[in-house]
């Protein structure tokens, strides 16, 4: 691994087990972050990448979520031999986390500059009185201009974008090195959306965090991401730079992503979708997990689950249809 | 917050009133009048009774008598009692305050203190055997009977085991200082438990299910998300989320504080306000039974005052709208 690398994820799986049956909700993701670099997962609802995500902060609910194999190095680091103590400490200070759901992640009772506080006096013990000051110039960084009134203000006196914001201020207090934010943008006015991911933007020139950012949205990710990971059935089928994936994409179900996208320049009569769902995480078929959906199905598909490949220089594929090219991943 | 809060104390002010104009109707519309009970009475002469009622004003028309009677208490006069002569309803009802508040107080402790922590520690260890235990305690007292209970109480733990007393409030009135205390403590016990159960068991129930619907939600993960013990992520923001609806309940609480308990004051031969009110019923003693209703339905109002106004100070939604 070189210097650069900030974040390793290697083998990891994730299973929850409900009812007897185990839903193996992220089955061996490889994947790393360099530092300052944004990464985009992607992929439809139930593919795993939130639970990725929480996984790396170990946030999963247990029982039934278990982190089953695999590390998740944060500087070489092993997140996963941490004491839950000494993953405290990780959370909110080395890797910031932001949700989808703006309206519903600030607690109702407590004011905006007591939420922002909370991880200052923690991580960094500062007491009350300077987290409060730091909570004001946060505030301002994000783009609150009457910041000294924001902080006693309460969650519901502020707007779905504004607590976004708020989330975002939050999750950069103790200048992380990785901010992973989940959906950020999703439950958002679209004109909101833009702002936000600018304000992302901002935010990581100036600490130079790299990013982790979830979604399902291709337009997020051309707007912000250096390299995409594509996630199907709790695996990773594709992972290349964004410039790569939206010029050459590789596997079926990325291009079935693209196609899937609107394009104003273009005048399709029918947007293209992909037929199907996203297998269960109980009950994924044999072999390929995507095969039953794909369009260039053959019998050698439902064999075995295909390797992980570079395909071309810093472009992996998942797929018998790029088997005989290039080399064995790493 | 002001606003609020005047706006709350303004709609309390005709509340009382028609508090007031319930209580009247009710005590009219039972049958007779204070003076029925002595119709029967060979010795008195029915004009001799005819003659009290009209100086008593009984046969003025409703509306004049309930004038009459809403100028009195006003005054913060209550009337004679029919029953314990020469005793004025306010001298009897502040005789027995004293004794309810004690067993409400008492029982109000036994639900918070016993309630709130097994709920709080059910809700964290769910589906485990503590859990289930406190959920087979919660039917126990939601279901049992209070002057059922009550009986098996006096039974096993007075008559055969002889810890607590059965009845009464204090054992000897020569008793001072911390003594007194502890002895009506312990004639306290057997009648607080009792009164207490089923609401603890509804407290327990009720945390419960708070906690663990404040714990899945999204702040809550926030809250872990930023690093913060579990500690800190129960007693700071999840509890102060969860005991907001059981304000209200204690809001109730407090309105049945003066109240008493008719049933479980009578198994105990507690002489506290319920049986006090029971005895006005028994001997239609009006003034009475009307005193009485009037200052349950008075706190019950202020309790409820009372819970609006810590429901504004606990949660900053209802504060600010």
């Amino acid at each position: 691994m070189s210097n650069e690398t900030l974040l390793e994820v290697e083998g990891l799986k994730t299973y929850f087990h409900i009812e007897g049956k185990v839903a193996k909700a992220v089955d061996g993701v490889d994947f790393s972050i360099d530092r300052g670099e944004t990464v985009a997962l992607v992929g439809e609802s139930g593919s795993g990448k939130s639970i990725t995500s929480m996984s790396i902060m170990q946030l999963i609910p247990s029982p039934p979520g278990k982190i089953e194999e695999g590390a998740i190095k944060l500087e070489g680091k092993d997140l996963l031999s941490l004491s839950e103590r000494e993953m405290m400490k990780v959370r909110g200070n080395d890797i910031g986390m932001i949700f989808q759901e703006p309206m519903t992640s600030l607690n109702p009772v407590f004011t905006i500059g007591e939420q922002l506080a909370e991880p200052m006096v923690k991580h960094q013990g500062m007491n009350k009185k300077d987290a409060k000051k730091r909570a004001v110039e946060l505030l301002k960084l994000v783009g609150f201009p009457r910041a000294e009134e924001t902080v006693k203000e309460y969650p519901h006196q502020l707007s779905g974008g504004m607590r976004q914001r708020v989330m975002i201020a939050m999750a950069m207090s103790c200048d992380p090195k990785l901010l992973i934010a989940d959906e950020p943008t999703t439950a958002l006015d679209v004109t909101i959306q833009a702002q936000i991911l600018d304000l992302m933007q901002d935010v990581k020139k100036k600490y130079n965090s790299a990013i982790l950012i979830i979604t399902h949205d291709l337009g997020v990710v051309a707007e912000t991401s250096d390299r995409v990971l594509v996630m199907y059935g709790g695996q990773i089928v594709e992972n290349a730079s964004a410039k790569d994936l939206f010029t050459n994409p590789k596997h079926p179900y990325t291009v079935g992503l693209l196609n899937s996208m609107p394009d104003v320049a273009d005048e399709k009569e029918r947007l293209e979708s992909i037929p199907g769902t996203v297998p269960p995480a109980h009950n994924f078929p044999d072999g390929c997990r995507f095969a039953p959906r794909c369009k260039h199905a053959m019998e050698a598909c439902t064999e075995a689950v295909p390797k992980l490949r570079e395909n071309e220089p810093n472009h992996h594929v998942r797929c018998i249809l790029y088997e005989d090219q290039g080399g064995e991943k790493e | 917050m002001y606003k609020y809060i005047l706006r709350r104390v303004l709609v309390f002010i005709p509340m009382l009133l028609i508090v007031t104009v319930v209580v009247f109707t009710l005590a009219s519309l039972a049958p007779g009048d204070p003076l029925t009970g002595q119709t029967l009475d060979p010795n008195i002469d029915p004009e001799v009774l005819e003659e009290r009622r009209e100086a008593m004003g009984l046969n003025d028309p409703p509306h004049i008598q309930y004038w009459n009677w809403l100028t009195e208490v006003s005054q913060g006069n209550l009337g004679d009692s029919l029953h314990y002569s020469g005793r004025t309803v306010e001298e009897l009802i502040i005789s027995r305050v004293p004794n309810t508040i004690y067993l409400a107080v008492f029982s109000l402790f036994i639900t918070i203190s016993v309630g709130l922590p097994i709920g709080i520690y059910s809700a964290r260890k769910q589906y485990t055997v503590v859990d289930y235990t406190a959920t087979t305690f919660g039917f126990f007292g939601l279901s049992m009977p209070n002057f059922f209970f009550a009986l098996i109480a006096i039974y096993f733990f007075s008559f055969q085991l002889g810890w607590f007393p059965p009845r009464g409030t204090v054992s000897s009135t020569s008793l001072t200082g911390f003594e007194s205390f502890i002895d009506r403590l312990h004639h306290l016990i057997l009648p607080g438990i009792t009164l207490g159960l089923s609401s603890t068991a509804i407290y327990m129930r009720y945390i419960r299910s708070e906690v663990l619907d404040v714990m899945g939600s999204d702040y809550i993960r926030t809250a872990r998300a930023k690093g913060l013990t579990e500690r800190s992520v129960l007693y700071k923001h999840t509890l102060r989320n969860s005991l907001i609806p059981i304000i209200t309940l204690m809001g109730f609480e407090f309105g049945t504080l003066l109240s008493g308990a008719v049933i479980v004051e009578s198994v105990f031969s507690f002489p506290g306000m319920g049986q006090l009110f029971l005895v006005g019923i028994e001997n239609q003693d009006f003034p009475l039974i009307m005193g009485i209703n009037l200052i349950v339905g008075v706190t019950i109002l202020a309790g409820n005052l009372l819970a609006d106004i810590l429901y504004a100070v606990v949660d900053p939604r209802i504060r600010y709208d």
